[in-house]
């Protein structure tokens, strides 16, 4: 490895990833090859890509030109700590996720498996060149290219209307998006012409235009993240793609429009003004508070995923935000523990959503059902995804101690310092801001509930769910190796956080690893101010449980008698006397009611097949999209004026341009 | 760490574990008394856990092993949280383990797998007091935090430990947004100890409850350590309570005469706020589930009122 840079490596493995994608068209009705051969071979090349990507992290940032792109316009790469933690994400996840998708393939379902295996891997391909781009032309190519193959892979099933529906929409605002992050980069080359990042760093933009950059940046990747107003795509979009795809997607690729963030806000334009702060602050609170809320009366199981990523990615944009906001006013240390919490977090999000997608995944082919309403029971049937989906739920519900817990632990700790902002109003108004983040944090413990409970436990509440069996050996690998990585996560954050140390001390010129007290405890600024210690925690707890179990062993017998469950001595206990998804969402549709738009439809008294039904609809369709829908219908429709069919009037339209043009040119 | 700290660690945690069930029975002497009934023996609860621990477990045939194993993991976690709340002295070993956001993150843990237990055997009662259940804690929860937070900020630190040698280390003025937050934290502690006027803990009709509904398929040393557990939660709030509001009495670092003194204190400031206990609950009536929300969101927003006066006034 002396002469193979770390860089030189990544864009080699990104490459293979691409010869496996192509690979898979040699044969592309071949299942055998795409699931025991390439999948696998990508699960490889994933896991030699995170082992770079953890050589990189502490190595000093390396270049290349690329002998690709147009004559006078090679492509840049550049591998610096940043990339190399979110390329570490990208890797560490699709090892375990390339490793389900390899048993997860069947021949009969959407896109041959191929073409199916051509487009997942030039999806992770893609995502990889986004995250080593040096220059605008090639940061958009691999934009772009992330963006189409995601595209095809969400329409795998595109015999399905709602998937093509999804598919549409997905595109428009991605498209959207690009548009937004173009424009951005035009912002950002301050008239130089030159659009290397290298050039971008060192011109120092006029403050306005900074200002217009990070509004077009925050617009563009938000789109992509799934910020409110701008996620009306993912509740739709995620759920229809095939569950590894989901599992991509949520985990890996919002990680990669918050890299685009944080690359144009803290590298690119490099001086952040505090008030886009409390922008980001606003926006990730209330996505992640919206997310949440919505995530709790869904249905669909995959859905509810789905707008728990909108919660999760409001946290990581609450993070970011006050990031910019110690930044701006040139708190360092601070700025490095609100870094540390976003970055954290997004780790986290990217381990635990990919293994709870990927649980809905094995669900959904032993049960060929999504609807909550009609699962049930599944940790008889289906104990080792049950077991690894427990994992997964705690993690997500920020409980200690895995991981979920210590990115919110760092982003509450980074608020409590909040009251030392150098600004009236500020200083008292933020730290009430946690509150939120406590909110949304408890709620997704209730959504988590709502969603283990009503799947793996109780009655089942369909017959057919009897046949159910559980994943076989490559679902179950790629589902363990994801739930130990939450493990790990969550039981050595000073390890991590030591990774994330050249990153902070890059953009805020602070390092959090100075301050870790071993690798024992987490303590942020000062241990007397807060430390916790999740391999403490985890021994004590462990030992408390252990001690009440065997003391309760030794002194008392263990008999057991099996017997119909009581349920207040009422006999007739069937499936149906559970709480329904609406049922458990009911609470939270009550106390939250004006964020929805509920429409419901109850049958009458003398009905003798009554059925009751009941939507809660987002607002912001009716507030923001349909209008500007029926908006670009109407002015779509001005065209038709022009078009009359007769070849005479076309022939006229020409002839009257030419007379302008001849009149201008003259 | 000192050997006192350790002392005083596991003297709290065989404390906390001992006498959670007594302090259940005086709540419930208290209660009798104040509503001029015959009162039930001081050490009822104890009978109650020794005649359930010699029964035979009755299960249903869809128990999974998530529903045998919570009664353990749940009584472990409060009794881990019984060990990191000071009450003895400020010099615990576990306080750099864990601290008042973890507290709030164990007592999250117990709660969902009490939930979980409680819709693992699918009956029409056990999923609605998870449902019900997980509606208190996701507005009790932040509650709480928020008061932690209340009391983080004066004390500039998360660590237990610290917040209540600042607390107690003070000189005497009354803090405004202690005030709130007390508040705050009655009503919560209320909520989450399933006593009236959220829940009420001697009552098995159906439409009103919450905790006895999640463990009404439990039987035998199961629901004993449920019971035990339950005994516990009461204790441990308790003690936050008097550690945040009343930390007086408690040994400052590594002092042995200062944790011998500490046990008499404690078990005094116990006895009044179980009394205390006692007299709000029967002076209030129990609510319909519907108004819970509104009752614990005003608890958030007074713990909310609380930091932003913290704020506003500096202290």
């Amino acid at each position: 490895m002396t002469s193979l840079s770390s860089l030189d490596a990544a864009l080699l493995l990104a490459a293979a990833w691409l010869a496996i994608g192509f690979a898979g068209m040699v044969a592309p009705r071949s299942l055998r090859l795409a699931s025991r051969v390439l999948f696998p071979a990508g699960a490889i090349v994933g896991l030699l890509l995170a082992a770079v990507a953890l050589q990189a992290t502490f190595a000093t940032p390396s270049t290349r030109v690329l002998a690709l792109g147009l004559p006078d316009l090679p492509f840049h790469a550049r591998m610096d700590a940043l990339s190399a933690f979110f390329l570490l994400l990208l890797g560490g996840v699709a090892a375990g996720v390339s490793t389900f998708a390899a048993g997860y393939l069947r021949a009969d379902e959407g896109a041959p498996p191929g073409l199916h295996c051509l487009c997942y891997h030039a999806f992770l391909a893609s995502m990889a060149l986004v995250l080593v781009a040096d220059d605008a032309y090639f940061f958009m190519v691999a934009w772009e290219t992330m963006a189409l193959s995601s595209y095809f892979l969400v329409m795998s099933e595109h015999r399905r209307a709602e998937v093509r529906r999804a598919g549409y929409l997905y595109l428009l605002i991605a498209h959207l998006g690009a548009l937004c992050i173009l424009l951005c980069f035009g912002a950002l080359q301050g008239g130089t012409g030159d659009y290397t990042f290298a050039t971008m760093r060192i011109v120092q933009e006029a403050p306005e235009w900074a200002t217009v950059a990070f509004l077009l940046a925050l617009a563009g990747f938000g789109a992509k993240a799934g910020i409110v107003p701008l996620h009306i795509w993912l509740p739709e979009a995620h759920p229809v793609a095939p569950s590894p795809v989901s599992a991509l997607l949520s985990a890996v690729m919002l990680k990669i429009a918050v890299y685009g963030m944080l690359r144009v806000t803290l590298d690119l334009i490099g001086f952040p003004v505090w008030w886009w702060g409390v922008i980001a602050l606003a926006l990730g609170l209330v996505s992640a508070l919206f997310g949440i809320v919505f995530a709790a009366v869904q249905t669909d199981m995959k859905r509810l995923l789905a707008y728990s990523s909108i919660e999760n990615i409001g946290l990581v944009m609450a993070g970011f935000g006050l990031t910019l906001l110690f930044r701006g006013f040139g708190m360092g240390t601070l700025a490095a523990l609100a870094l540390t919490a976003t970055l954290y977090h997004c780790l986290n999000h990217a381990f635990f959503k990919s293994l709870l997608f990927l649980a809905t995944g094995s669900v959904l082919h032993a049960t060929h059902e999504r609807s909550l309403g009609r699962l049930g029971g599944l940790i008889h049937r289906m104990p080792w995804v049950a077991w690894c989906a427990l994992i997964g739920t705690v993690a997500i519900a920020g409980l200690p101690p895995l991981n979920g817990f210590v990115s919110e632990w760092l982003l509450l700790q980074a608020f409590l310092f909040t009251p030392g902002l150098p600004q009236p109003y500020l200083n008292m108004l933020v730290p009430v801001a946690a509150a939120v983040v406590a909110l949304a944090v408890a709620l997704s413990g209730y959504v988590m509930v709502k969603f283990y409970g009503i799947v793996f436990l109780g009655q089942p509440r369909d017959a057919k769910l009897a046949e159910a069996r559980d994943a076989g050996l490559w679902e179950r690998t790629g589902l363990m190796w994801l739930a130990a990585s939450c493990m790990a996560l969550g039981l050595a954050p000073a390890t991590i956080i030591g990774l994330l140390d050249p990153i902070t001390r890059a953009f805020t010129g602070y390092g959090m690893a100075s301050l870790a007290q071993g690798w024992l405890f987490l303590a942020p600024i000062e241990p007397q101010r807060a430390s916790y210690s999740p391999v403490l925690f985890f021994v004590g707890a462990a030992l408390m449980i252990a001690v009440a179990w065997l003391s309760v062993r030794l002194f008392y017998h263990g008999r057991v008698r099996r017997s119909p469950a009581w349920d207040c001595g009422y006999p007739f206990l069937n499936s149906r006397m559970q709480d329904s998804a609406e049922g458990f969402g009911q609470p939270v549709k009550v106390v939250f009611q004006p964020a929805f738009r509920i429409e419901g439809h109850a049958p009458s008294p003398f009905d003798a097949r009554p059925r009751y039904s009941e939507s809660a609809e987002d607002r912001l369709w009716y507030w923001l999209y349909l209008p500007v829908a029926r908006g670009a219908e109407r002015v779509t429709a001005l065209v038709t004026v022009l078009q009359r069919g007769r070849i005479s009037v076309y022939l006229m339209y020409s002839f009257a341009t030419l007379l302008v043009l001849l009149f201008f040119v003259r | 760490m000192s050997a006192s700290g350790i002392a005083a660690q596991f003297t709290e945690l065989a404390l906390a574990v001992l006498l959670a069930p007594l302090l259940t029975g005086w709540v419930n002497q208290c209660r009798a008394w104040l509503q001029n009934k015959s009162a039930p023996p001081l050490l009822q609860p104890y009978r109650t856990l020794a005649k359930l621990f010699s029964k035979e477990v009755v299960l249903a045939p869809n128990a999974s092993p998530l529903f045998r194993a919570a009664p353990y993991l749940i009584f472990g976690c409060l009794a881990l949280a019984a060990a990191i709340v000071p009450t003895l002295g400020t010099d615990l070993p576990l306080n750099a383990a864990a601290d008042a956001i973890a507290l709030v993150g164990l007592l999250a843990l117990a709660r969902l797998f009490i939930s979980l237990a409680g819709m693992d055997i699918g009956t029409a009662f056990g999923t609605l007091g998870a449902r019900r259940e997980m509606l208190v804690g996701f507005l009790a929860e932040p509650a709480l935090l928020m008061v932690l937070f209340t009391a983080s900020l004066i004390s500039h630190s998360t660590s237990l430990s610290t917040i209540v040698e600042t607390l107690a280390h003070r000189e005497f003025v009354i803090y405004p947004s202690l005030a709130f937050a007390g508040v705050a934290f009655t009503m919560v502690s209320l909520a989450e100890n399933a006593r009236i006027p959220v829940d009420n803990p001697a009552t098995h009709l159906e439409l009103t409850m919450i905790h006895e509904a999640m463990i009404l398929e439990y039987s035998g040393r199961h629901l004993a350590m449920m019971e035990w557990a339950a005994s516990l939660k009461l204790f441990v709030y308790s003690c936050m309570g008097l550690a945040l509001f009343l930390p007086f009495g408690v040994a400052q670092g590594g002092d042995w005469l200062g944790i011998v003194l500490a046990l008499p204190v404690l078990i005094a400031k116990l006895a009044a706020g179980g009394a205390a206990l006692a007299l709000i609950e029967t002076m209030s009536a129990k609510m319909r589930i519907f108004r819970a929300p509104e009752f614990l969101g005003t608890a958030f927003l007074l713990a909310v009122l609380a930091m932003l006066v913290n704020q506003m006034l500096g202290s």
